[in-house]
């Protein structure tokens, strides 16, 4: 069914296009709805695929090759990027309904859903796309969607910095990840995706193979808010709640867990990106969790608990056994559904009581009860509690790295410290915020539209069927994808209940820690906030740093290269040029100087008076003197070009001359033409060196042309052609209006664009009625321009 | 601006003169020195004297079109005549076509000629506005 | 002749520069001027030069004499001529408004275009929104 394989590739990809430009010009009362609609069409195009792609296979599709720049293109959907699409197609739709609801009076609201529809296409794109330059275009779209919708909110200054941030940190990782993939290319001999992965010897023993991963690394760390450049993503909570639900938390920051799994295949066994991938993960996973134990805004807490997750991960990948894999695939899913509807629970919590701090909140339980249930059903999913699919999630992570065995003591101790944390972030997003006494708002809240409604309660149930059904749940969608991450299958059987062992005993621990922690959040957040030295000297203030030195060094250049002074420009140029042709002579060997021949010549007199007219019009004392010297210069000119047989040259000249000097006349009256040359003694030396420089140089490359034999191929066939193909006699005249009467054209069109520009500069003097009126032929004559 | 008496006089002798001097030096250009661009300069010189004689709204009412019209029609007939070369087949644009029509003498037409006449009325389209822009904003330079 | 026309274009080369760097605007037009001549006549020199006959066909003949002097520069000399003057008297228009604006001729007192670098505005605006500031 290869039609139905095209389609279902392409298909999402079009419609997203379409919907976006279609969105974009037409008055659609329901621009959101529209989208989701779109979203869905999307979804239904990929779950037909789902039978072909658990049984192992995959789909693919040529597109978009360019084969003059070695793009090989092409869309491939395999049980890795069926996760992600059916993720971004499914999410986004239900974004798509809740961002109706929740921007429903908001005048803008079509802005947003074009560039969440535009984010949407971009990733479905990047996770299908099987060419490495393919995925780095909508990789970057990403990027870019995700600029224009954090600063969504642009007359704030906060969000137009959150969206520079995040705009600066994933675009110069983007430039990494590029110089990587290129690497990997050249090493590989393609471009193509699945090329690459099947090339894995050649990519590995290339000898700049350790510098393109590490790119690579780099480019993922940076999307995916991995330490140290995990402070974007708390930043980007200046978008709204829909763009975070989507972007920070379920699809774009998932972009580099991407694309490390999809290269974990090529770098599995490599012990480097084992290490990096472990330690810059735990370190993640702690710092988020730490970090948000400072936060009281629900957003805030809830990116950094993403960061936690991300950086989880980015562990999970590092660690090489099959398990792991098996972990960080059903967790990727968990951790979409639940974080997704956690966020939109804020969104309806900020909405309809104003607030989003959750340590003024409470007691919303009994004025928004469908709010809280949903809520309550992420969050059980988020703390791991049986049977929600994050308790079966929670246990693989944890059996995964007791299978590592004695070495990895303090990746288990840091997961269950981080799971801990994420358990009483859980209890605060859930219990502290919905139960108790009712406070942090003066009149009572109430459950949001339906459509607010709809995503987070869809995502929570939908947590809950894939923990009561683990075992379907992983065949179709869990095993493809890890056989792909792995590079071979893996049979790993998702289960609810693995009975009484030591992993149980790991998740009871850390359900009491949690609580602890739960009860004393009052207490800790207040000390961890008070450290100030975390702001001070923390990655985001090093990012802050950097910024306003470039934006200093940058001022800096500019004020010493466009420094404003026109001496100083054309001082440079010329410079320059001296140096370039004096250079280039000595580089090349280039020095040579023609045969002296005819010494004594009457034509001689005419060259002396060229150069008595250039030293005149240097020592001149006034303009008007100056321009004397000019026109003695320009008229010897003219007769040097006679007697070396150039008559038509020579009359233009001649006419030119004359023109120019009636000219000059009649326009320096207006200028104070007596003034003696401005300059300074010293800077006259100044400039006159420079001038002899330049004189030299150019003199010397004269000399070497004249000195070169002459081909004189062209100027014979014109001799020869003239009378026979264009029937006149004067050659020079031939070559202007027949042989190269396209050079001519050009040329007379110049001469008209300089009329034109004259004439347009006359026009912007104001006139005045007087002028108008003394003159009504002028007004006439512009009247019939 | 009150130009001499003899300068005033001489006014239509200067314009003419170089005027048809210009027209036969277009003419002749193919086969001797001359052509559009020699042509074009001495013909605006002639507008020039002219312009300076009687002041420049009589050079305006000489040119009777605005001087960037002259230019724009130059640049237009110089487009136009390598128009023709597109109906014969396989010719490039801009490849002149010649006749030879013989009404007592051999009259050599083509148009390489019409072509040279759009660079004349270019040159004298672009020398006349430069310099009158530059006269009249003399003029009215009070206001400037 | 080479030898002389070298030493030609290096002195209206070296003048022309001079003259460029001049601090008023007449005389850097000037400089413009002669670089044209100086250019022109470097171009009709690279072409080979001594013959004294102009490159017309005689009657009768079919090709160019062997001794007429080259063609091809002559043909570029002679738009260049045409074109660099159409540009001068655009400058000396600009110079003409220029003084009317600025009532000077000096280079370093025309410098409306590119004002001096205005201070750093205190809210740390992205350099795209300072821009457009700027404009507005």
């Amino acid at each position: 069914m290869p039609g139905l394989t095209t389609l279902a590739l392409i298909g999402p990809l079009m419609i997203g296009v379409a919907g976006a430009i279609l969105l974009a010009l037409l008055p659609i009362r329901r621009p959101a709805m529209a989208a989701s609609v779109a979203a869905l069409i999307g979804l239904a195009l990929y779950l037909p695929m789902l039978p072909v792609i658990s049984a192992g296979g995959s789909l693919f599709a040529a597109f978009w090759g360019s084969t003059s720049l070695g793009i090989v293109g092409g869309l491939r959907l395999d049980g890795l990027s069926l996760i992600f699409a059916l993720l971004i197609s499914g999410i986004g739709a239900l974004i798509f309904i809740y961002a109706h609801g929740y921007l429903s009076d908001d005048p803008r609201q079509k802005r947003l859903v074009v560039f969440l529809l535009v984010f949407m296409t971009a990733m479905l794109g990047a996770v299908t796309a099987d060419d490495v330059i393919l995925l780095f275009v909508f990789w970057e779209l990403t990027s870019l969607a995700s600029f224009f919708l954090v600063g969504y909110k642009h007359e704030s200054l906060k969000a137009r910095k959150a969206a520079l941030q995040a705009l600066l940190v994933t675009g110069s990782g983007g430039l990494a990840l590029l110089a990587g993939l290129i690497l990997v290319s050249i090493a590989a001999g393609t471009t193509s995706l699945s090329g690459i992965l099947s090339a894995r010897e050649a990519v590995l023993a290339h000898a700049a193979a350790t510098p393109a991963m590490l790119l690579i690394i780099l480019g993922c760390f940076t999307k995916s808010a991995q330490v140290p450049f995990h402070f974007w993503l708390p930043n980007a909570m200046a978008a709204p709640t829909p763009v975070s639900a989507y972007l920070h938390s379920a699809t774009m920051v998932k972009l580099g867990i991407y694309l490390l799994a999809r290269l974990n295949p090529l770098y599995q066994n490599e012990v480097l990106w084992q290490g990096i991938l472990t330690f810059f993960g735990v370190a993640t996973a702690v710092t988020g969790a730490v970090l948000a134990f400072r936060e009281t805004d629900l957003k805030r807490v809830l990116a950094y608990t993403t960061v936690t997750a991300l950086g989880t991960l980015t562990m999970l990948i590092g660690i090489a056994p099959a398990l792991s894999i098996t972990a960080a695939m059903t967790f990727l899913v968990v951790h979409a559904f639940y974080k997704a509807a956690l966020f939109m629970v804020a969104g309806i919590i900020d909405h309809e009581t104003g607030t989003r701090d959750a340590a003024s909140l409470g007691g919303l339980r009994r004025s928004m009860p469908l709010t809280t249930l949903a809520a309550c059903l992420a969050a059980f999913s988020m703390a791991g509690l049986p049977p929600f699919v994050g308790f079966v999630a929670k246990e693989l992570i944890y059996e995964a790295k007791l299978e590592l065995g004695q070495t990895a003591a303090f990746l288990i101790l840091g997961s269950f410290l981080v799971n801990a944390a994420t358990v009483a972030i859980a209890g605060v997003l859930s219990w502290r915020l919905f139960f108790g006494e009712a406070r942090g708002f003066t009149q009572a809240p109430h459950d949001p539209p339906k459509a607010m409604l709809a995503g987070p309660i869809l995502l929570a149930i939908f947590g809950l069927v894939a923990g009561g059904l683990p075992t379907a749940f992983g065949n179709a969608l869990i095993d493809p994808a890890v056989t792909v991450v792995l590079g071979r299958p893996a049979e790993v059987t998702l289960k609810l209940w693995h009975g009484f062992n030591l992993v149980l005993a790991l998740s009871a621990a850390t359900m009491a820690l949690g609580v602890l922690f739960y009860l004393a959040w009052g207490r800790i957040v207040p000390r961890l906030r008070g450290l100030e030295a975390m702001d001070r000297y923390g990655p985001s203030a090093g990012y802050e740093r950097l910024l306003a030195q470039v934006m200093a060094g940058a001022e800096t250049v500019t004020t010493t290269i466009q420094h404003g002074s026109l001496r100083g420009y054309i001082r440079t140029l010329f410079l320059v040029i001296t140096t370039a042709c004096i250079g280039t002579l000595i580089i090349r060997g280039g020095f040579a100087w023609p045969r002296l021949d005819v010494l004594v010549d009457p034509r001689l007199g005419i060259a002396l008076l060229i150069v008595v007219g250039a030293i005149a019009v240097m020592v001149a004392r006034t303009s008007i003197q100056a321009v004397l010297a000019m026109g003695l210069v320009g008229f010897a000119t003219a007769l040097i070009f006679l007697s070396f047989g150039a008559p038509d040259v020579a009359f233009t000249q001649f006419a030119v001359e004359t023109l120019l000097v009636v000219i000059l006349a009649t326009a320096l009256m207006r200028l104070p033409l007596r003034r003696r040359d401005l300059r300074t003694g010293r800077e006259k030396s100044v400039d006159l060196a420079v001038a002899l420089g330049g004189g030299l140089a150019v003199a010397l490359m004269l000399a070497a042309v004249l000195a070169s034999p002459f081909d004189p191929r062209l100027s014979l066939w014109f001799g020869a052609e003239s009378v026979p193909s264009a029937h006149g006699r004067n050659v020079v005249n031939v070559i202007l209006v027949d042989f190269r009467a396209l050079d001519t054209l050009g040329e007379i069109t110049v001469l008209a664009v300089a009329a034109f520009a004259v004439v347009a500069l006359l026009r912007r003097t104001p006139e005045t009625p007087e002028k108008a009126s003394q003159s009504p032929n002028l007004a006439k004559a512009e009247g019939s321009r | 601006m009150n130009p001499p008496l003899i300068l005033r006089t001489s006014a239509p002798l200067l314009l003419w003169l170089p005027i048809f001097v210009s027209l036969y030096v277009l003419v002749r250009g193919h086969n001797d020195p001359g052509g559009g661009f020699i042509g074009g300069l001495l013909a605006a010189g002639g507008i020039l004297f002219f312009s300076i004689a009687r002041g420049p709204d009589a050079a305006r009412r000489v040119l009777r079109l605005s001087p960037v019209s002259w230019c724009a029609i130059g640049v237009l007939v110089a487009l136009a005549s390598g128009l023709p070369a597109l109906l014969a087949p396989g010719q490039a644009y801009l490849t002149h076509l010649w006749w030879f029509p013989n009404v007592g003498v051999t009259l050599p037409l083509s148009t390489a000629l019409v072509f040279d006449v759009g660079v004349y009325f270019t040159v004298i389209g672009t020398v006349s506005a430069l310099f009158l822009a530059l006269v009249e904003l003399d003029k009215s330079g009070e206001s400037a | 002749m080479s030898t002389v026309f070298i030493v030609m274009v290096g002195t209206l080369t070296a003048a022309s520069i001079y003259m460029f760097l001049a601090r008023d605007l007449p005389r850097v037009l000037i400089g413009f001027v002669l670089l044209g001549t100086a250019t022109n006549l470097a171009i009709f020199a690279a072409g080979r030069v001594g013959s004294m006959m102009p490159p017309l066909v005689e009657p009768g003949a079919r090709i160019l004499s062997a001794e007429a002097a080259n063609p091809l520069p002559q043909a570029l000399i002679l738009t260049a001529i045409v074109i660099g003057f159409g540009l001068t008297a655009f400058a000396l228009m600009l110079v003409v408004k220029a003084y009317g604006a600025f009532a000077t001729i000096s280079i370093e007192e025309v410098d409306e275009a590119e004002p001096r670098p205005v201070e750093p505005q205190p809210e740390p605006l992205a350099p795209a929104f300072r821009q457009k500031q700027e404009a507005a």
